[in-house]
C-alpha cells in the first residue's frame, strides 16, 4: 500500500511528536566545552610551530597533521569514542573527528579485505566531506576568478 | 599574557562553532555526518566572502582546526593559485594547500586502522 503525500506528512508530525526531546542546552554546553578544549590542544600545537619560527600561514598545516594523529590514536585506544559520546559535534567539527570518522569505519571493515574493507570504508564520511569540500571551494574560485582576476 | 589571550580565543571561537553544529543537529534535526560536510562547504562559502579570515585571526586554532576552516584552505589555497597562474589554479590550488591534512589523514587513519581493532 502506497501512502499519500498527506499521510506522510501527518505521520512526520506524529512521529516527530513522539521522538524523545534532546537535552538541546545540554548538549550545547557540553558541545562547547569539549570542542572549545580540542581547539585549546590544537592551539597548544600551533603555537609550538610558531615558536619554532613558522609563519600562520604555514603552520595551519602541521598543526592539522598534529591534531589528525592524536585523533586517529586515541580512536584506535577506542578513547575517542568516549569522547564523542560526552561532546558530541564538539568532538566531530574538529579536525580530530573527521581522523575518527576514517579510523573507526577502518578498523570496523577491516575483515573484509585490504580493498573493499579497509581502503573504501576509510572514506565513508571523509570521501563526501572533501567532494563537497572540493565542489565547494571550486565553485568559490570560480566566482573569485570571474570577478576579481583580470583578463 | 599574549599567550593566554591566545589559549581563550582558540577555546572561545571553537567552542562557539560546535554549538552552532550541535543546534544544527539537535534542532535542524540533521545527522553528523551531513553537518561535517556542510561545515566544510559553509567554511568555503564564509572564506570566499572574506568572513573566514577575521575569525582565524581571533581564534587560531580554534577556527582552522574545526571542518570549516578545512574549507577555508581550500578557498584560500585555490585564490592563492588563481591569482598567480589564472584559470589552471582552481584544479590545483585547493589539495595544494590542503597537502598535509589529506595525506596525514589517509597516513594516520590507515595505520591506526590496521594496528588497533574496534573495542566491543
Amino acid at each position: 500500500m502506497k501512502a499519500t503525500m498527506q499521510q506522510e506528512q501527518e505521520f512526520k508530525k506524529l512521529q516527530r511528536k513522539h521522538l524523545p526531546s534532546r537535552p538541546v542546552l545540554r548538549n550545547a554546553l557540553l558541545a562547547f566545552l569539549v570542542g572549545g578544549a580540542i581547539s585549546a590542544v590544537g592551539e597548544g600545537v600551533r603555537q609550538f610551530f610558531l615558536a619554532r619560527g613558522i609563519g600562520p600561514e604555514a603552520a595551519a598545516g602541521p598543526t592539522a597533521a598534529v591534531m589528525i594523529f592524536l585523533g586517529a590514536l586515541l580512536t584506535g585506544l577506542g578513547v575517542y569514542d568516549e569522547i564523542g559520546r560526552v561532546g558530541g559535534m564538539g568532538a566531530f567539527l574538529p579536525i580530530t573527528g573527521f581522523a575518527n570518522s576514517i579510523v573507526a569505519p577502518a578498523m570496523d571493515f577491516k575483515r573484509e579485505g585490504w580493498i573493499l574493507g579497509m581502503g573504501a570504508k576509510m572514506f565513508t564520511i571523509a570521501g563526501p566531506v572533501v567532494v563537497y569540500g572540493l565542489l565547494t571551494s571550486f565553485a568559490v574560485g570560480l566566482v573569485y576568478y570571474i570577478l576579481y582576476i583580470p583578463r | 599574557m599574549e599567550l593566554a589571550v591566545a589559549f581563550i580565543g582558540a577555546f572561545i571561537v571553537g567552542g562557539l562553532l560546535c554549538v552552532a553544529a550541535q543546534l544544527v543537529v539537535d534542532v535542524g534535526r540533521l545527522p553528523p555526518p551531513t553537518v561535517m560536510v556542510l561545515s566544510v562547504s559553509l567554511g568555503a562559502v564564509a572564506s570566499g566572502l572574506g568572513l573566514y579570515d577575521p575569525l582565524v585571526k581571533v581564534g587560531g586554532a580554534g577556527a582552522t582546526v574545526p571542518l570549516p576552516g578545512f574549507g577555508h584552505v581550500l578557498v584560500q589555497g585555490i585564490i592563492a593559485d588563481v591569482s598567480r597562474h589564472g584559470l589552471v589554479g582552481l584544479l590545483g590550488g585547493g589539495l595544494e594547500a590542503a597537502a598535509m591534512g589529506v595525506t596525514a589523514a589517509v597516513l594516520f587513519g590507515y595505520l591506526a586502522a590496521l594496528f588497533f581493532n574496534p573495542k566491543v
